[in-house]
């Protein structure tokens, strides 16, 4: 509290002064005669000097930031198409850098040199097409280059990628994110945000999946029934408020089932093996060095953006609709340690479009392993499918027609404890 | 004219007699009518709502700066609810930017700027003894007024402000679930952001009608001073696209409210299954940067006008290419509209659509290069006068440069894949449109204070606060340029994650960050030589003269002391453009519009 009173003297007292030497410079110019408007040849000058220095000042700050910070704030571009990025953008970088230069050194000299001097008049001089169509045409030009070189990469770097690329999804929710790797088969099995459950987190869509979700809605802790039978018990006294909001979750329960059945309805199983040898990965993206990737991004909630600031590569996922985006990690996480003399470095996916209120902790490591490695790996997660883990007594993936199975029945393993956070408000 | 002279009979104002003295306090200094008054309403809100978004910003550059210290200042502004412990709580990080950057560009910038400026200069500089209608002049500040309150209201709301950027994008602003400031705080938002709307349309309206219809005998739309122009197409942009942005507004509210599905579709959030299907988050976004984008030229418009004119009348040359300057100004003002997809090259918009925007946007460099030529032209071989507002000025096409070279890149869809959302979109866009609006707004304000309160700015004073603005400004938004190169995205709360995977980033970042927020204070700190020198003023500077710059445009050809009716008697007749400085053969170095061709004088 002291601190606080003697800063508000502090500038109280400020203001104060600051009032008294105006008002002593505005009677002693009022003295010699001198008004306020006109400028005198001393200030003039030393404004005009002071512009230049500020020029030189300028133009060192960003040779000296460049130098200095440049580009080794990420290191080179560990993807080929990031390469690609790297070498557009330095070339355009070189472009404006020198118009910045040029420009603005114009602008801070012309502001020296013309400054008033008794005596000189000043150049009436109000245009000259052919100046004006030259500062219109090379500009154009310079433009038409840009233009051109940048989406020649852009389209490149957006056109949809082969069969050769393995396939793989990334999942997005607050704050953090999930990978899905497309299994043996290289296809990414169908998801329903409907089906989004502890044992499906991502909502995969197979016939037993279904139906473990259908059951849920139905019989699970917060489901159709438990409210329904709240709702109609004579003993429970509900308040006003909670019951219409039981009543609204009952009714947007009633809806999602009703979808539910339908899906059931059009479900074709045959799809069911692309799901089934689907593994999720978590915490940790392991790429495989040299491999071209497409990934498809999604989104549980909000926006979230897909940032890899080390390949150059940056995508926004989206609650609702599946976004895309293709690169190849060119140099393994290992090799970049070296370059970057830093044991610690790793690569990194970053959300990069504001999620909430910890948006800044939701990352996830990037791990780019040689070849070798690499199939090492994928040889023991391919043990670890998504039907491995968690519907292991599934009809097999590969049948065609599977033995038709009563509704009701659920897979066993499927019926875990309801997801206990849905509905908790109540 | 005749609907002025009716609006001034309402008041009981008769003819244009001197003695308005007579008027109420109420009706002269709060329901005003009259444009002088109402801009300079506009003026002290503005000032007002930016010192606190000013103040905002380094409240959360304190926390980029020395992340989770405890700060007094912090817990001083925040309180224990905000800063438990002098540290900065993660959501109210997100709640101070948003609010930062709304005020900056809607309050500030947008109704400061424009509401200040078109309202002074409009009627003065045309010629006329008011706007169309003062009336709605009068509302249309009423509106800003209040969307003020309501916007700094939702500071103090428990569940704090809206959270979502300035922006808000939904889902995030959709649901409360998500962030805490989407509750009651983006309900305020969208209740002041709408009400700025209505206020902004109908203050746009009158500009349009006033200038179109109320200039005096002489002034055909090529001699008129390029301020004007830019007020004319700024207010015909914003009549056109701030709809846009309440049309947006109004889906988001009732997806909101109304459980309608604009924007949503198959979400979790919070443990709960959405049933909304088949909305799109990216219809927002299009909706939104179809305001948005014009919206940079709203703010920048009237700023590059206001500098013309300064920089003309202190070189003491004509522009050089008035008509040049007319027609970038209207395919400035003409592209604005077809560019806005370059916000969204990354949000899954297709990418052919992508390369659309790429051209039309790298289009917009070219009349925005010829607007910095013709500024160095005139400033070549001229007899330059270094008024505070002509330093501003002349820093604005520096920043005008500065800024618009990283456009170029951001609008280049291949490079923006690796920037976007960086700090380098955070320096790109406060330099070419936070600076450069902001130092045109300084230049517009030591320019024209003369003729606002009859009195003059201290100079030197002037000086003190335009170096120390200028060095700050640079000294905070040029290295953010390399904080974003080093891949640090914008809306991060703390860079501390860095930590954990490349420590140099993170030293690199957090040096750069140190040395932001100190200029960023100095800057700050700057502006207090600023207030002091226009309240001082307003009461205590020296009486000015009625022409103070030797300047050519009809304002200075009114009285000091105001008047309603702008000019006692017959209203000036106009006979040349506004730009005959030092025109050869003249015996002064200026030639007001209000001067007849002598003879055998060409006009230019
Ligand atoms: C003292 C001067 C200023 C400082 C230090 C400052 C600093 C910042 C910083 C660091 C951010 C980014 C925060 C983040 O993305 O995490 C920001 C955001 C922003 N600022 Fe400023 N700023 C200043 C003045 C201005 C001015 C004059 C404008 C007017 C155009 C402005 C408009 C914005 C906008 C639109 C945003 C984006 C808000 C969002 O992300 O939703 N700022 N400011
Ligand atoms: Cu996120
Ligand atoms: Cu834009």
């Amino acid at each position: 509290m002291e601190s606080k009173l003697i800063i508000l003297l502090v500038v109280i007292i400020a203001a104060v002064a600051i009032a008294q030497l105006v008002r002593v410079y505005e009677l002693s110019s009022k003295l010699r005669g001198k008004n306020e408007h006109e400028i005198n040849q001393k200030d003039n000058n030393f404004n005009a000097l002071l512009l230049l220095i500020f020029m030189f000042l300028q133009f060192f700050g960003f040779i000296y930031l460049m130098l200095v910070y440049g580009w080794t704030g990420r290191g080179e571009a560990a993807s080929i198409q990031g390469k690609e990025t790297d070498w557009l953008l330095s070339l355009n970088f070189i472009i404006v850098s020198t118009m910045f230069f040029f420009t603005n050194a114009l602008l801070f000299y012309f502001s020296y040199k013309y400054v008033r001097k008794p005596g000189v008049k000043a150049f009436y001089y109000p245009h000259n097409n052919k100046l004006e169509m030259f500062w219109t045409v090379v500009p154009a030009c310079i433009l038409a280059v840009i233009i051109i070189l940048g989406l020649k990469s852009w389209n490149e770097i957006t056109s949809v990628s082969g069969s050769d690329a393995k396939v793989v999804e990334l999942y997005s929710k607050q704050f953090d994110w999930t990978a899905r790797y497309a299994g043996k088969n290289n296809r990414l099995g169908k998801f329903d945000y409907k089906l989004t459950s502890d044992n499906n987190e991502l909502g995969l869509v197979t016939k037993n999946t279904i139906d473990t979700a259908i059951f849920h809605m139905l019989k699970g802790v917060t489901g159709i029934e438990s409210i329904q039978t709240k709702l109609n018990d004579p003993s429970i006294i509900l308040s006003d408020s909670v019951r219409i909001s039981l009543e609204k979750k009952l009714s947007s329960k009633e809806r999602l089932i009703r979808l539910m059945y339908q899906m059931k309805e059009n479900h074709d199983t045959k799809v069911d093996g692309d799901a089934w040898d689907d593994f999720i990965q978590k915490d940790t993206l392991y790429l495989c060095v040299n491999q071209l990737y497409e990934f498809k991004f999604r989104s549980r909630d909000v926006l979230h953006s897909a940032y890899f600031p080390h390949f150059r590569a940056q995508m926004n996922t989206v609650p609702g609709l599946t976004t895309r985006f293709k690169f190849t990690p060119d140099i393994t996480t290992n090799e970049m340690k070296i370059k970057m003399k830093n044991e610690n470095f790793n690569y990194i996916l970053m959300c990069n479009k504001i999620c909430g209120a910890s948006h800044y902790k939701m990352n996830m490591k990037v791990i780019v392993l040689s070849k070798a490695d690499y199939i090492k790996w994928e040889a023991k997660k391919m043990k670890e499918t998504f039907k491995d883990k968690y519907f292991p007594a599934a009809a097999p993936a590969k049948s065609p027609n599977p033995v038709p199975v009563d509704s009701t029945a659920v897979d066993s393993s499927a019926v875990l404890p309801e997801k206990k956070d849905s509905n908790k408000k109540v | 004219m005749a609907s002025v002279a009716h609006e001034e009979d309402l008041h009981g104002h008769g003819h244009h007699n001197h003695d308005h003295h007579e008027e109420g306090f109420v009706s002269k200094y709060i329901f005003s009518h009259d444009h002088k008054m109402i801009g300079k309403q506009f003026l002290i809100t503005a000032v007002f709502m930016g010192i606190i978004a000013m103040l905002l910003s380094i409240l959360f550059r304190i926390q980029l700066a020395w992340p989770g210290e405890s700060s007094d200042t912090l817990s001083f502004f925040l309180g224990e609810q905000w800063a438990p412990g002098g540290v900065l709580k993660e959501d109210m990080y997100l709640g101070l930017v948003t609010i930062h950057g709304t005020i900056m560009v809607f309050f500030l910038l947008t109704g400061g700027l424009s509401g200040t400026f078109s309202n002074i200069l409009i009627p003065l500089q045309l010629g006329a003894r008011d706007m169309a209608s003062g009336f709605l002049n009068m509302l249309s500040y009423w509106f800003f007024a209040i969307s003020s309150v309501t916007m700094l209201l939702s500071l103090f709301v428990e569940s704090g402000p809206a959270m979502a950027g300035w922006t808000i994008y939904p889902p995030l602003s959709a649901l409360p679930q998500a962030v805490s400031g989407s509750g009651l705080g983006m309900t305020l938002w969208l209740i002041s952001m709408t009400i700025f709307i209505a206020g902004s349309l109908i203050g746009s309206l009158n500009y349009i009608v006033t200038v179109i219809n109320l200039r005096t005998k002489g002034m055909t739309m090529t001699r008129m001073p390029l301020t004007i122009w830019t007020f004319f197409v700024t207010a015909i942009l914003g009549v056109l696209s701030f709809p846009v942005l309440l049309s947006a507004a109004l889906l988001l509210t009732m997806d909101r409210l109304a459980g309608t599905s604009f924007y949503l579709s198959d979400i979790i959030v919070g443990g709960e299954m959405l049933t909304n299907h088949g909305g799109s988050p990216l219809l927002y976004q299009h909706l939104f940067w179809f305001l948005g984008h014009p919206e940079v030229y709203i703010v920048l418009l009237p700023a590059l006008g206001l500098s013309s004119e300064v920089i003309s009348t202190n070189s003491r040359k004509p522009i050089f290419g008035y008509r040049a300057m007319i027609g970038s100004i209207l395919a400035i003002g003409f592209l604005s509209f077809i560019v806005w997809g370059h916000h969204m090259f990354i949000t899954g918009m297709n990418p052919f659509l992508g390369s659309v925007f790429v051209f039309t946007t790298l289009l917009i460099a070219i009349p925005s290069a010829v607007k910095v030529f013709n500024y160095l032209a005139t400033l070549w071989r001229g007899s330059l006068i270094f008024t505070p507002a002509m330093l501003f000025a002349i820093s604005l096409v520096s920043t005008f440069i500065t800024g618009g070279v990283t456009g170029i890149i951001l609008a280049d869809s291949a490079l923006d894949i690796a920037i976007h959302d960086t700090y380098f979109v955070v320096a790109h866009f406060h330099i070419v449109m936070g600076m450069s609006a902001v130092f045109g707004m300084f230049a517009g304000v030591y320019h024209w204070f003369p003729k606002m309160y009859g009195r003059m700015m201290n100079t030197r004073l002037g000086y003190v606060h335009f170096w120390i603005t200028l060095v700050g400004a640079y000294g905070v938004f040029f290295p953010m340029h390399f904080v974003g190169l080093a891949g640090a995205p914008r809306r991060y709360y703390d860079f501390s994650v860095y930590k954990d995977f490349n420590i140099d980033s993170f030293e690199m970042i957090m040096d750069l960050n140190v040395i932001v927020t100190i200029f960023a204070i100095l800057a700050a700190l700057g502006q207090a030589l600023f207030l002091f020198n226009f309240f001082y003023s307003i009461y205590r500077g020296p009486k000015a003269v009625q022409n103070p710059w030797n300047s050519n445009t009809l304002e200075w050809t009114t009285p000091v002391e105001h008047m309603h009716g702008n000019w006692p008697g017959e209203l000036p007749t106009v006979h040349r453009w506004p730009y005959d400085y030092s025109k050869p053969g003249a015996e002064t170095d200026f030639i007001p519009q209000n001067v007849p061709l002598a003879e055998g004088e060409e006009e230019h």
